[in-house]
């Protein structure tokens, strides 16, 4: 009797096979912001009732799984929100399924299951790990961006540290701090970005301007700072950190603490120290070169499904210090350092920071509403105010002598409206308008002649933006945007520069005063500028894709190339703008073909930029003052070509071997005079090798080769200095390039489990492995000193 | 609530739109720090004409090239006593820049370099608070009948103990150069 029960049961079950339930559905979860994987996630599958638990790989399998039916899956994790999706098995399928991790993240608003939503669609964009933003949290925003491919950094010391994206950079790139772009005088070369890198929760790359929602002057590109998510649930969680970095002798201390309900309310505090002595370099201490920065940030909002508001509160401030021996008065001083191997002033280390400095304060407000109406779509209205001080210290003599010798304010309030579609599925159409008002006060108590004049901007822009899905495969993409532009300035000009520029024939009537050996001028400028985007996205069958892009921007001349005339102290040269320039307008076209597979990915970015009146400064003759001779710097317009291509790959030997590749070419050429133009960054590589093994305490080891060539195209711009004391002319060599260097980095880092909720992570790093001795061509104090040299690195991350 | 949020930043930019009136034309920059005139007057020891050498930029830095001048010729075999002056004259009445020198002694000094053909020999005759030379007084005899350069330098922060400096060899002496100008000087 036994035996027979047995046999019907075999007889069913070989039956129920024969029915093809034999699949297999393999996959891994993951993390939906940053790809990592969840382990210990549950699978509940609803059909067969069965259940599984993802590996410390994130890996999970469920078996026996029959043909043509739809499975619903509920995916349980003790971090996450829960989530059902749904499944159709055909065959044996494999399937990564990714949900919201909340620990350390915030959500601001969902749209149709996307947590964030692309920027643009016809585009490749770039992001910045999380794991990459702590790994230089000791540094600056700038050298969080330098890791990724087509990504350069513009530096003066350390400190100072300005992306310059496929080529291009200050007033080419725009810079979007939680939805406010940033206005903190952005196009000087020695003005460094002012966001605390450690408030970024998400960094994103956008190398066009087809980002049409937040201007269409971004020549070379747009990056995108937000702050994490926080899940609509009731939770409380925090972060802190503390990096240590033996050049410099300093470091950082950061923490973050973030509640949230399930109502929708939620209120985030996050705040950051940061103090260094004198850097070094492989040789000797670079003196003058330390810096402290205090940041603070308060975010509060209200977060429901069709309605939400939030406020944001940021304060940055730094004080950095500019390497001594680069200090200089006229190109005879210049002659001195040049010939020098080392610095000429080297003192012993301090953490004192003295002239030349800068001491720079940006204060950010944001007040942001949305409101969802059925069968409309989402406005929203954001108001923000920025302040900027920006205040820089020479070394002056008497009285003088502790007083700033500029001290600019810069004032910027903006409107926005925007309004967004979400009732037709395959159309997303996104349009606004933006207001915005700035100021900028130089103080003349500085007793320095103002470098930026006072002045009044008004701008106004309106844009629409929207993309077409035809079917799986394609997508179109498609945008225009307007900006008016007026200026109204008041300009003091040596009567000298204004006769010498024919301006007493061509500008009359906009002289106010005439001092004697200075005028009083308020121009009022105008601008009209037209943008546009269109592009397309083809998806392969097999991880593939290919984005082709066009860009139209155009850019209003920026008050440095309009009204720089005079001193500029930290360049020892003389800085002279061009009244009569119109805007520049540039066509770049850019085409990516990736692929995103587990073993081998990769991506090809090819581009081309063609920039009509493209704004340079170059240097154009010597002028003799009571102080010496100096080299004189004229902006002037031209037409301009950057080509380029960037490339990265990535391979998986096994599961815990890996091994990246990056490769960053950019030509740059001034076509109107056949010449290359000045500053492009040398072709770059970096290769890195790295081991992961997640069941160890999620250890993490990489090796890093960054290999930067000579940059071999570059116009002459060197001239000749007449030297009294030894009666000689001599050729000050300011364009020649340094050689190529090779650096080695390490970085590793290992978790430890305190407690159920909280994480300890350790990581250790070294840069400059080998203590290389180098100067970097995109480096402002390459003329006086090496770079840096070696650094070891000490990482405390607690989550809690 | 909600109505409120939207009301505020429009009622907020209307203030600023039609709230700020167009603001005064700033006021020029009093430059405090300028040097427009460096004046060194030369007179003979034991009496006869001073000779003047001077140079003036009342821009500053760009604009206009400074205007230098010579008063007249040395005397060969004559000593002459050395004072330079150092003016702001876009104030008036012009500031005196040299008090401040004065007064930072330890962090300037004048340098004197004769160049090719001129025949002069100088010497600091002031001293700051360390017995090193600061270079406002000083002794220049007017060897031969020569001609030639004559550049008066003043380095800001020095390094007067390294070799040579407290001589008035420029060589090693480092700083920044506040003030620089090449005179022709004959001796007749």
């Amino acid at each position: 009797m036994r035996n027979y029960a047995l046999a019907i049961l075999l007889v069913c079950s070989y039956l129920a096979l024969s029915q093809n339930c034999k699949y297999t559905l393999s996959g891994k979860v993951l993390d939906l912001h940053d790809s990592s994987v969840l382990s210990g996630a549950t699978l509940v599958v609803a059909e067969t009732k069965s259940m599984t638990q993802t590996s410390l790989d994130g890996d999970y399998t469920i078996l026996n799984l029959c043909e043509n039916t739809t499975y619903s899956i509920k995916i349980l994790h003790s971090s996450c929100e829960t989530k059902t999706f749904y499944v159709k098995i055909s065959e044996d399928t494999q399937r990564d399924f990714k949900l919201e991790h909340h620990l350390e993240e915030l959500n601001e608003i969902i749209l149709e299951g996307k947590a964030y939503e692309n920027n643009t669609n016809t585009i490749q964009e770039n992001n910045v790990s999380k794991e990459t933003l702590e790994r230089y949290s000791t540094g600056a925003l700038g050298d969080a961006l330098n890791s990724l491919s087509g990504v350069s950094s513009l530096n003066k010391g350390n400190g100072i540290v300005k992306p310059i994206v496929n080529g291009l950079h200050s007033s080419r790139i725009i810079m979007v701090n939680n939805g406010v772009r940033m206005q903190d005088q952005e196009w000087g070369a020695e003005h460094t970005p002012n966001i605390d890198i450690n408030s970024v929760g998400r960094l994103t790359l956008i190398k066009s301007a087809s980002a049409l929602q937040y201007g269409g002057d971004a020549m070379g590109g747009v990056i995108i700072v937000e702050a994490l998510k926080v899940p609509v649930k009731d939770s409380l969680y925090g972060k802190t950190m503390t990096s240590l970095a033996s050049n410099g002798r300093g470091g950082v201390l950061t923490s973050s603490l973030t509640k949230s309900n399930s109502n929708g309310w939620f209120g985030k505090v996050q705040g950051t120290l940061k103090r260094f002595g004198d850097f070094e370099a492989a040789d000797y201490i670079l003196s003058n070169t330390g810096l402290i920065e205090q940041n603070a940030s308060l975010r509060l909002g209200l977060n429901k499904f069709s309605y939400g508001f939030e406020g944001y509160f940021s304060f940055f401030s730094n004080k950095i210090g500019i390497l001594r021996a680069s200090h200089l008065h006229g190109a005879a001083d210049q002659v001195r350092a040049f010939e020098s191997n080392t610095p000429l002033i080297i003192n012993d280390f301090t953490y004192s920071i003295d002239a030349p400095r800068q001491n720079v304060k940006h204060q950010l407000a944001r007040i942001k509403g949305f409101k969802t109406f059925e069968n409309f779509g989402t406005l929203s209205l954001q108001y923000d105010y920025q302040q900027n001080n920006r205040l820089e210290y020479d070394i002056r003599r008497g009285d003088d002598r502790d007083k700033a010798a500029m001290d600019l304010k810069l004032d910027t309030h903006t409107l926005l409206v925007d309004y967004e579609n979400d009732f037709e599925r395959q159309l997303d159409l996104k349009s606004g308008l933006m207001a915005r008002y700035q100021n900028n006060f130089a103080n003349p108590n500085t007793g320095v002649r103002r470098l930026i004049p006072d002045y009044d901007k008004y701008e106004l822009g309106i844009y629409l933006l929207g993309n077409y899905t035809l079917d799986d495969r394609w997508l179109i993409e498609a945008g225009a945007r307007f900006d008016f532009t007026h200026l109204d300035v008041y300009k003091f000009y040596r009567s000298a520069f204004w006769e010498d520029r024919n301006y007493d024939v061509l500008y009359p009537h906009i002289v106010i005063e005439d001092l004697g050996t200075q005028i009083l001028a308020n121009p009022n400028l105008k601008f009209h500028n037209v943008s546009a985007t269109a592009g397309l996205k083809y998806t392969f069958k097999d991880n593939y894709q290919l984005f082709l892009n066009y860009a139209l921007a155009s850019r209003a001349p920026n008050p440095s190339e309009l009204f720089s005339e005079g001193l500029h102290h930290s360049g020892a040269r003389i800085e002279l703008g061009d009244l009569s320039f119109n805007s520049e307008v540039g066509h770049k076209v850019s085409v990516t073909f990736q692929r995103d597979h587990d073993t081998f990915s990769f991506s090809i970015n090819p581009y081309v930029n063609i920039i009509s009146d493209f704004k340079i400064i170059e240097p154009t003759k010597v002028l003799e003052t009571i102080r010496g001779n100096f080299q004189v710097w004229e902006y002037r317009q031209t037409n301009a070509q950057l080509l380029g291509v960037d490339i990265d790959a990535a391979y998986k030997f096994t599961d815990k071997l890996n091994f990246t590749h990056q490769l960053s070419i950019v030509k740059g050429y001034d076509r109107s005079q056949d010449l290359p133009l000045i500053s492009m960054p040398p072709i770059s590589t970096k290769n890195e090798i790295s081991f992961e093994h997640p069941k160890f305490h999620n250890l993490k080891l990489a090796l890093q080769s960054e290999y930067v060539f000579a940059q071999n195209e570059y116009p002459d711009t060197n001239f000749e200095v007449y030297v009294p004391e030894t009666e000689t002319i001599e050729v000050l060599d300011i364009s020649s390039t340094p050689s190529a260097y090779h650096l080695l980095n390490f970085n590793s880092s290992i978790d430890f489990e305190i407690t159920k909720t909280s994480l300890l992570t350790v990581g250790l790093g070294i840069t400059n492995i080998l203590n290389t001795s180098y100067r970097n061509y995109l480096n402002l104090q390459r003329f006086y000193a090496d770079d840096l040299g070696r650094n070891f690195l000490l990482n405390l991350k607690f989550n809690y | 609530m909600k109505k409120q949020i939207f009301i505020y930043p429009i009622l907020i930019l209307t203030l600023i739109f039609t709230g700020c009136s167009k603001d005064d034309p700033p006021a020029p920059v009093n430059e405090e720090e300028l040097i427009t005139t460096m004046k060194v007057t030369l007179s003979p020891v034991g009496g006869g004409t001073d000779i003047i050498l001077k140079t003036v930029d009342m821009d500053g830095d760009g604009g206009e090239n400074p205007v230098v001048t010579v008063s007249g010729n040395l005397t060969a075999g004559t000593t002459y006593h050395g004072t330079i002056e150092l003016l702001n004259e876009t104030e008036t009445p012009a500031e005196d820049i040299i008090e401040e020198v004065q007064g930072e002694a330890e962090e300037h000094q004048f340098f004197y370099t004769v160049g090719t053909g001129l025949n002069v020999t100088t010497n600091y005759d002031d001293e700051d608070g360390d017995g090193n030379p600061i270079g406002v007084e000083f002794i220049l005899v007017a060897n031969a009948v020569s001609s030639g350069d004559l550049t008066f330098t003043l380095r800001h922060e020095p390094n007067k103990s390294a070799a040579g400096v407290s001589n008035g060899d420029i060589t090693n002496a480092g700083g920044e150069t506040d003030i620089t100008e090449t005179f022709s000087i004959t001796i007749e």
